[in-house]
C-alpha cells in the first residue's frame, strides 16, 4: 500500500466481509428452514438467494433462516422486512421466484402482490 | 460469495485449553456435509472475555451466544441452527443463578454493563486477519496522523486525552511522550512494548494481543511518530505462546502491506517492529530491568534517574508503554482526545481491562469505564460470590497492588480515589476473595511471591521480603508476637523508599493494606493464637484443610 487513498479503499472492500456481524440492515430475508421448507425445496430457494444477492452485490441485506411457522403447505415460506414497509411472506417460493423478489421487492420495493401469502 | 452467517469460535488461550480449536475443525468439517460451506463462515477470534464459561461460539447474524461448547455439540448447532434456523436452547449461555437463557450476545448481563474500547475487536475479528482489522478501521489513525497530524499535535493530541499508562502505575501517557519528543535526537529513539505481564492474576495484555494484535502495533507505531523514533520492540513473557505467534503474523502482514517498514503509506515515515522473548522473571516487568534484559543483560533494575525518556534502551531516549495503553493510542487519535474524555472521570478517562479471577461467579476478562464502583463489577458483570459466600476482599492489580475490603465496595475505581484510600488500581488483576480464606494466609503467599522474584541486586529488597516472609510465617504459625508487628511496620517504611525499584518498594504494601483492614485477623493470630478462617496452622500442626472440608469441625 502506497497511500492512505489505497487504504481506504482496501477498507471499503473488506468491511462488507464482516458486515454479517455489525447488527441490523436496511433488509431482512428470513427464509423458512423447518422439515417442512427443506422438503419443498428452501435449500435451493436460499442458495439462489444468496447467489442473487452476491452478483448485485447488495450487503445491506440480512439473510436468516426460522424454522416452520405452521403453514407447511405453502413452504417455501420467505419474509421480507423492508424499512417503511410491511412485513411480506411470499409462498411456494422458488429460485426463479427468489431471484424477481430480489430484483422488485428488494432492490426497489415493489411488492409482488400475486404471490404474497400475508403482510403486516 | 456472500456468506449469509458466521460462526466466531473464540480460540483465546483459555478456551484453547478447553478444546477450541477441535470445535472450530469440527465446524469445517460438517459444514461441507450439510452443503453449508458456501453459506455459513468459521471465524477464529480471540477472547470474548466470558472465560469461565468457555469455549464461547456466536453465531451472527443474529448473535446467538452459545457457552460451554463441546466437540460433541458441533453436529447439533449445524444442522438445527445453520441448516434449519432453529436455535440450539440448551447450549445457550445461562445467566447464573437465575438460570434463565440469554440468546443474544449483547443482551448478556456481562456485556451489557462493559464499554469496550481496548477490547472492541477482541472476539469480533479474526486476529490472523489485517483485512478484518482494516475493514473495522483498523490503521486509519496511523493514516491521518502521518498525513494530516505533526508529531507535536499527535502528542498534544494524548496529553489532551489525559490518558494514563495501563500498567499499574498511571503515569499520563502524554507527558512520557512529550519527554521522550523533546529528548536528544542526535541518535535513534525507541518504542517499547511492555508485554512481561506478570502480575499473578493478570492476563489482560495476553488476550488483547491475541485477540487484536494490529491495535498494538498501530499504537506503536503512532508512538513512534510521535516522538521521532523508527524502532519499536515487543517485550513478552516467552510462555505467552499465542500472542508470540499472532503478534508474529501480525507484524509480516503489517509490513507486507507497507503498515510497517519504510515509507508507510507514501509519508517518508519509517517503522519497524520486533518481538524479544522474556524468560518470565517478575523483575523484568520493570522498565529498567527490562530494558537490560532487552539488551541481552541480566534483568536487573537501574537506578534512575536518568528515566527511560532520556536513557532508556541502549542508553536512547525511550518510550516504553503498557500493551493496554498503545491499544487505547489509534481509537484516541481517530475519535479525538475530547471523546475519550466522555468516558471514565474527569482524572482519569477512559476505561480500564481487568482479569477477573479468584470467587467469583463469572471469571473472565472484562472492560468497564473508569470510575465504577467494585461493588457494580463483582454483583453486575461478576454475577456475585458463588457457595453462598460472603465478599471479604479484592485483589487489585496482582501483588504489587493493594486490597480493597468490603467498606470500599462503593469507591470509584480510579488511580486517585483508591490511592486516595491506601489501595490501588493496579495493572488489572481483579482478584475475588470471599469469606472462606484467611487474611494472614493470603499476605503470606504474597510476602513468599516476593520473597522469590527479588533479584537479589539490592539489600532492602533481598533482605528485606526474607525477613517479611518469614514474620508472615511465624504469624501463621501461632508463633509470633506483638514485637513481630512492630518489626514488621517498621520493616515496611525503610522498604517503601529504599529499595531500587518498585518490586522491593511495593514487597510491603499489601502486608501492610492487609493489615489495615483486617488488624483484628492479625491479632488474633498473634495475641489469641487462633486463626479464625480454620486455615493457618495455628496451634502448630499441619493446616487445616480449607473451609467446607470435614476436617475443619475435628
Amino acid at each position: 500500500m502506497k497511500s492512505l487513498e489505497d487504504l481506504a479503499r482496501l477498507r471499503e472492500e473488506v468491511r462488507e466481509r464482516i458486515k454479517v456481524r455489525e447488527g441490523a440492515k436496511a433488509v431482512r430475508i428470513t427464509v423458512g428452514m423447518g422439515t417442512c421448507g427443506i422438503a419443498a425445496g428452501a435449500r435451493d430457494v436460499m442458495a439462489a438467494l444468496l447467489d442473487e444477492l452476491a452478483k448485485r452485490g447488495l450487503t445491506d441485506v440480512t439473510v436468516t433462516q426460522t424454522g416452520c411457522a405452521g403453514l407447511c403447505e405453502y413452504e417455501p415460506l420467505v419474509e421480507v422486512a423492508r424499512p417503511g414497509q410491511p412485513k411480506v411472506t411470499y409462498s411456494y417460493v422458488t429460485p426463479e421466484k427468489i431471484r424477481q423478489i430480489v430484483a422488485q421487492h428488494v432492490v426497489n420495493g415493489q411488492i409482488i402482490g400475486e404471490w404474497v401469502l400475508a403482510a403486516r | 460469495m456472500l456468506y449469509r452467517a458466521h460462526v466466531l469460535v473464540c480460540n483465546g488461550t483459555n478456551c484453547s485449553l478447553k478444546a477450541s480449536p477441535e470445535i472450530q475443525k469440527e465446524f469445517s468439517r460438517l459444514l461441507p456435509e450439510y452443503g453449508l460451506d458456501k453459506e455459513v463462515k468459521v471465524v477464529e477470534t480471540g477472547c470474548f472475555g466470558l472465560c469461565e464459561y468457555g469455549p464461547t461460539v456466536v453465531v451472527f447474524p443474529d448473535g446467538t451466544f452459545y457457552s460451554g461448547v463441546k466437540v460433541s455439540d458441533v453436529r447439533e448447532i449445524v444442522s438445527e441452527h445453520l441448516y434449519k434456523g432453529r436455535v440450539v436452547k440448551r447450549l445457550l449461555y445461562q445467566v447464573p443463578p437465575a438460570a434463565k437463557p440469554v440468546q443474544v450476545y449483547p443482551e448478556v448481563d456481562y456485556f451489557r454493563h462493559q464499554v469496550r474500547v481496548v477490547l472492541r475487536n477482541c472476539g469480533f475479528i479474526d486476529p490472523e486477519s489485517i483485512e478484518e482489522y482494516i475493514a473495522r478501521g483498523g490503521y486509519q489513525a496511523l493514516g491521518k496522523a502521518l498525513t494530516a497530524m505533526t508529531p507535536a499535535q499527535v502528542v498534544e493530541e494524548i496529553k489532551a486525552s489525559g490518558l494514563r499508562g495501563r500498567g499499574g502505575a498511571g503515569f499520563p501517557t502524554g507527558l512520557k511522550w512529550q519527554f521522550a519528543a523533546r529528548a536528544d535526537g542526535s541518535g535513534p529513539k525507541y518504542v517499547v512494548c511492555n508485554a512481561d505481564e506478570g502480575e499473578p492474576g493478570t492476563f489482560k495484555d495476553r488476550l488483547i494481543l491475541e485477540g487484536d494484535p494490529h491495535a498494538v502495533l498501530e499504537g506503536m507505531a503512532l508512538a513512534g511518530y510521535a516522538v521521532g523514533a523508527h524502532q519499536g520492540y515487543v517485550y513478552i513473557r516467552g510462555e505467552y505462546v499465542l500472542s508470540i505467534e499472532r503478534l508474529e503474523r501480525a507484524i509480516a502482514q503489517a509490513r507486507e502491506m507497507g503498515l510497517l517498514g519504510k515509507n508507510i503509506l507514501g509519508s517518508g515515515f519509517d517503522f519497524d517492529v520486533e518481538i524479544r522473548l522474556g524468560a518470565g522473571a517478575y523483575v523484568c516487568g520493570e522498565e529498567t530491568a527490562l530494558f537490560e534484559s532487552l539488551e541481552g543483560g541480566r534483568g536487573e533494575p537501574r537506578i534512575k534517574p536518568p528515566y527511560p525518556t532520556d536513557a532508556g534502551l541502549f542508553g536512547r531516549p525511550t518510550v516504553i508503554n503498557n500493551v493496554e495503553t498503545l491499544a487505547n493510542v489509534p481509537v484516541i487519535i481517530e475519535r479525538g482526545a475530547s471523546w475519550f474524555r466522555t468516558l471514565g472521570t474527569q482524572k482519569t478517562p477512559g476505561t480500564k481491562v481487568f482479569t477477573l479471577t479468584g470467587d467469583i461467579v463469572n471469571a473472565g476478562l472484562i472492560e468497564v469505564p473508569m470510575g465504577i464502583t467494585l461493588r457494580e463489577i463483582i454483583y453486575n458483570i461478576g454475577g456475585g460470590i458463588p457457595n453462598g459466600r460472603q465478599f471479604k476482599l479484592a485483589q487489585t492489580g496482582g501483588t504489587s497492588g493493594g486490597v480493597i475490603p468490603p467498606e470500599l465496595l462503593d469507591v470509584p475505581m480510579d488511580y486517585d480515589s483508591l490511592a486516595a484510600h491506601g489501595s490501588a488500581l493496579g495493572s488489572g488483576a481483579l482478584l475475588i476473595i470471599d469469606d472462606s480464606h484467611c487474611i494472614v494466609d493470603v499476605a503470606k503467599s504474597f510476602s513468599f511471591f516476593f520473597l522469590h522474584e527479588s533479584c537479589g541486586k539490592c539489600t532492602p529488597c533481598r533482605e528485606g521480603t526474607l525477613q517479611l516472609h518469614r514474620i508472615m510465617e511465624r504469624i501463621s504459625r501461632g508463633e509470633a508476637t506483638r514485637t513481630d508487628l512492630e518489626n514488621m511496620k517498621a520493616l515496611a517504611q525503610a522498604m517503601y523508599v529504599a529499595p531500587l525499584c518498585p518490586l522491593g518498594q511495593t514487597a510491603p504494601l499489601p502486608l501492610m493494606s492487609t493489615f489495615r483492614w483486617f488488624e483484628s485477623e492479625y491479632l488474633a493470630h498473634v495475641v489469641g493464637k487462633t486463626c479464625p478462617a480454620g486455615v493457618c496452622p495455628v496451634d502448630g500442626t499441619a493446616a487445616r484443610a480449607a473451609a467446607g472440608c470435614a476436617a475443619r469441625e475435628v
